[in-house]
Formats: C-alpha cells, structure tokens, sequence
C-alpha cells in the first residue's frame, strides 16, 4: 500500500525524535564518563563534552588507591550479597505457600502483605524501631528492614502459581514432603524467576543508600553510595546524620566525583545487558496480575 | 437463623484450618517466619506512629512517656513552613503527573511506528539505561550536567546568555526535578504500554485501511483504545502514589537555597525528625501524610473497581 507524503514527513520527523531522545538519555552518562577521564582544567573550561580533553587516567589510580574507596566499595558488595540473598529466601518463603493450593486463609494473608505496600509506619517509627533493636551501626540496618518488595514477591507467586500442579501430586504419592517438593521439584524448576529476583534485589540493594546514610556513624562502614554521597554534598555545608563535615569544607573536583561515579555504576553496566532482559520479563510477568 | 448458620460455618472452617495445619504444617511453618517478620518491621512502626500523640524521648520508650494527644497535630497547623511544604508536595505531584505520566505513553506510540526492529529495539535498549543508576549517581549528573561549567551552561554561554545556577535558584528546582524524573523513566514507564500495544489484533488496522482510514486515524480509533485500559489501571496506580515523589531524590537535589520550592513533606519530616530530634513532632506530619496517601490509594482503588473491575486487592 502507497504511504502518503505526510506520514513520510512524520516517519522521518519520528526517527529524528527517537534518536533526540537516545542522545538526550545518554549523554549526562558519556559526559560523565568524558569528565572523568580528562584533566581538570578543560572541565573547568568546559570543553569536555562527549570525548576527554586532556586525557587523564591519574584519577583513576589515586582514587583506586584510597583505602576508604575500597573498604565502602567492599562494603557495598557484602551488603548488596548478604541483602540479596536474605530478601530471595524470605520472598521465596512467601510467594511458595500462597502460590500453594493446599494453603488455607489465602486471601486475609495476601491482603496482610499487599497492605504494607500501600500503608507504612512512615520514616521516624522506622527509624526508632531500627535503632531500638540495636540495629544502628550494623549491617542488619539496611538488609533487614526492606528485605521484602512485595511487588517482587507477587512476581514469584505468578511464577510459581504456573507450575503444573501435578508435577507436585506425583511427588506426594513417591512420599516428598513439602520441603521436599520445593527443593528438589519447585526450586530447580523455577531457576530463570529466582534469576530475574536476584538481578532485582541486587540493583536495589547496591543502589542503596538512605538506611546507610540515617543508621550508619562509622566511615569504615558506609557504602560506596555514601561515600559517593558525602562527595556530591560535599561541597555544600549540610550536615546529615550520617555525613561527616569536616572535610565537606574542601571543594572536590568534577574530575574525581566523575571517577566515583563510573566506579560506582560500573557493575551495573556490567550486568545492564542481563538486566535488561531479565527486567522487561519480570515486568511483563508481573503485570499479569498486578 | 442466618446468624446461626454462619457461626456453624465459621467453626467448619475452623476446624478445618486445624486439620490443614496439622496435616501440612511445613507449608505453614515456611509462612510462620515471613510474617513475624512483618508484624515486627511494618506493621510495628505503624503503630509506632502512637509517638505522635505521646512525648518522645530518644532512649526512652520505643512508645512514648506520656500522653500529649493533638499537642503536635496543632503545632504543624500554625507551622507556616508546613503549608510550604503541603504547597510543594502538592505541585510537584502534580507537575509529575500531568508530565512524567503521558510522556511514555508517547514515546511508546512513537515506538510502535518504527518498521526497522533493530533500530527499535536500539532506542529501547537506551531508553531503559537511566532506571537502573542509582539515584545518587543521577542526583551527581544532574549536579555536573548542570554546573556553570557544565556542558548545558557551556551552551548557555556560546549562544551569549549569562550563565545560570540551577541547583541554587528556586525558581529553577521544579523544572530540574521534573526532568530528571522524566529522563529517568521515560523509557521504562513505556515498557507495558509496549507489551499492550503487541496484543492489539492486526485485522482491525487491516480493516481500517480498506475503509480508506490513514495511519493518523488509526492511531486514534485502533491503538489509543487499545492501551486503554492500561493507561487507567497505571493513571489509578499513580494517583493511588500521588504523594510518593521520590523523596530520596529532592533529599539529595535540594539546599537551603532551594527549599522554598524544593522542600517537600517528607524531606521536612526527614529535617525536623532526624536532624533536629523532634521525634514526635515529625511523627505527626508523617503520619498525616500517610493518612492522606491511604485515602488516595483507597479512592484510587474503588474508582479502579468501579470503571473497570479491575482493584489492586
């Protein structure tokens, strides 16, 4: 069929609005990564835009040379190892029985979880609950109480709802508990959900930052999130709770926040392609049933 | 009669649920943990927000020492820095809904004109990017893109404008938030309007171009109704978190410079609860905001029921 002129003209108009739009979502990200491998005079010039200006690589090393660097950066890998693994099995914990048939008072518990979705005790009871358990300072503060995304949880509980059932009948009449029924049919079964759940839950958790910002004092604690933080505001005089001001007086420079910022992402970019996919899956599959 | 049969009923069931425990108590039990869990981590503080209405002293009790009632209810209504904020929060919500909201559904009818899938699935691929940084990597671009030696100011200069100062301007805080939520997700909030439009069936586009109906026209009577009903669940869902702005984003966004726009409630509760230590005072204000987010997502979700059967519980 013969296309008119005019949606020709919007073909191409369309194209060049897709592409405006690549450029306008990608280009703070190059800039960044250009800045933090040119030298500080051409950013203060402003002349680096898309392609360093005076290459530099110095930064990288001093920056991957300063301890602190590396012990939040550490940090950050334990928590976000430590978090993903507590909120896969407690969502797993969940999402299995009420995906179960055999399961009864199904609708007043999903009604239990689902609430905490849209209602939640608010930023100080939190705050006072956490603390008063004793929690301040320690890793339990930022992987205990979020260790749960309901919504990831509902995802599962779809995953799991579509299982033939009479794989699990077949295991019953060999004499499988229920523990056994999941761990040896359900579990392997259900290896690309668990998959999508963990890249999930690993994204938030490395990305992570308030709960280590309000619950941590000690710098050899923080995440390289904080760390990244203090240095962002650093600039400014504000003083948070978890922020130390005595060196926020110095003015650090575009150059070495750069540098923090493409070390921090870096693993994010690294798994971007797997996430991609795995992500768009798990959003799809969860809009099943919402 | 009716209330007899009822009781008799509830005790079937009861008995019932005992005999289920006790035949599959490992399936309970996997539950058991889970929900203490919640009892403790979400239902607790909401009923920690009784320090709203009793004194708090840190290091007292988690409860409160004594009863004050609607002392800290009445202290944030004649707190002007209040109304600023219930200002703030409001128009910021607003301005996202009015724009982050369509913007994907745009940009995923844009999408769908494309016939190259290679090119497509390029410019989904990059649109997806920004989602996944962590929100103090984007609140660092922002501050570097925006800089007076950033790359926007660089232009500012060399079409001979004076320079600006974004990040230190009120006037300018809305306008940088709400692009940056926009460039943030643009490209996932397209992702189910996407899925939506691959359901639409293609003899209905068949159909329409025998009728002579151009691509414009189609758009309009074929696609927009078919995304439809997406469009209301997600614009329900959205109302539902109407107050939900992304508080962790103006924390690192704003200053002192900026907070007569930029302050919302959340970051006000965050300064007068944890900074300045009046526990109880910014238990109030949170809680109100709570309240009124509640009845946001329950009016969201009885409008949902009633225009489209379809309710989120």
């Amino acid at each position: 069929m013969k296309e008119s002129w005019k949606y020709k003209i919007f073909k191409v108009f369309n194209v060049t609005i897709l592409i405006f739009i690549v450029f306008a979502t990608l280009f703070p990200f190059l800039n960044i990564v250009a800045q933090s491998f040119s030298s500080e005079s051409y950013i203060n010039a402003g002349e680096v835009t898309l392609w360093p200006k005076g290459f530099n690589i110095e930064t990288y090393k001093v920056i991957m040379s300063d301890n602190m660097f590396w012990i939040n950066y550490k940090n950050t890998v334990i928590y976000t190892v430590i978090g993903t693994l507590i909120s896969l099995i407690l969502s797993t914990m969940i999402a299995y029985p009420l995906a179960n048939k055999r399961l009864k008072g199904k609708k007043f518990l999903t009604l239990f979880f689902v609430f905490t979705m849209f209602f939640n005790g608010g930023l100080i009871p939190n705050y006072v609950l956490v603390t008063s358990l004793g929690f301040g300072n320690s890793i339990w503060a930022i992987v205990i109480p979020n260790a749960i995304s309901i919504f990831n949880m509902l995802i599962m509980r779809t995953f799991f709802q579509n299982i033939p059932d009479e794989l699990e009948e077949a295991a019953i009449m060999d004499g499988s508990s229920t523990f056994g029924i999941l761990f040896k049919i359900v579990l392997p079964l259900s290896k690309p959900i668990l998959a999508t759940m963990m890249l999930f839950y690993a994204v938030t958790h490395w990305n992570s930052w308030f709960p280590a910002f309000i619950f941590f004092s000690e710098k050899e604690l923080f995440p390289v999130s904080i760390y990244l933080r203090n240095m962002i505001k650093g600039a400014e005089a504000t003083v948070g709770t978890g922020a130390t001001s005595a060196d926020n007086l110095v003015q650090i420079s575009a150059n070495i926040k750069s540098v923090t910022m493409v070390l921090t992402v870096l693993p994010i970019l690294l798994v971007y392609p797997y996430i991609q996919k795995y992500f768009v899956s798990g959003v799809m599959l969860g809009s099943v049933k919402g | 009669m009716e209330a007899a049969k009822k009781v008799k009923e509830l005790k079937i069931s009861k008995n019932e649920l005992w005999t289920s425990i006790r035949k599959d108590w490992q399936l309970y039990s996997l539950i058991l943990l889970p929900v203490i869990y919640l009892i403790i981590f979400k239902y607790g503080p909401m009923f920690g927000n009784i320090i709203a209405f009793r004194r708090f002293i840190p290091g007292g009790s988690i409860m409160g020492e004594e009863w004050v009632g609607l002392q800290y209810f009445k202290m944030f209504l004649n707190d002007p820095t209040f109304y600023t904020v219930f200002a703030n929060t409001f128009i910021l919500a607003f301005l996202l809904l009015v724009i982050t909201f369509p913007a994907p559904i745009i940009f995923a009818l844009l999408l769908n004109e494309l016939k190259n899938q290679l090119f497509k699935r390029f410019v989904q691929t990059a649109s997806y990017l920004p989602h996944f940084f962590s929100v103090v990597v984007v609140a660092g671009m922002v501050f570097e893109f925006l800089a007076l030696n950033g790359p926007i100011n660089s232009m500012i200069a060399n079409l001979g404008f004076e320079k600006i100062s974004f990040m230190q301007m009120p006037e300018w805080f809305r306008t940088v938030f709400v692009s940056v939520d926009l460039w943030q997700s643009l490209g996932w909030g397209a992702i189910l309007y996407l899925a939506a439009l691959t359901g639409i069936n293609e003899e209905l586009y068949e159909a329409a171009r025998i009728d002579g109906a151009n691509r414009w026209k189609q758009t309009i009577h074929i696609t927009l109704p078919g995304i439809l009903p997406t469009i209301v669940v997600l614009l329900i869902l959205n109302i539902g978190n109407f107050l939900q702005i992304g508080f962790e984003k103006v924390l690192l966004l704003y200053n002192p410079l900026t907070y007569e726009t930029g302050d919302v409630i959340a970051t006000y509760v965050y300064r007068v609860g944890l900074e300045s230590g009046s526990f109880s005072y910014g238990t109030a204000i949170g809680l109100f905001e709570s309240v009124i987010g509640l009845v946001l997502v329950l009016g969201a979700n009885y409008l949902s029921y009633r225009i489209t059967d379809n309710s989120l519980w």
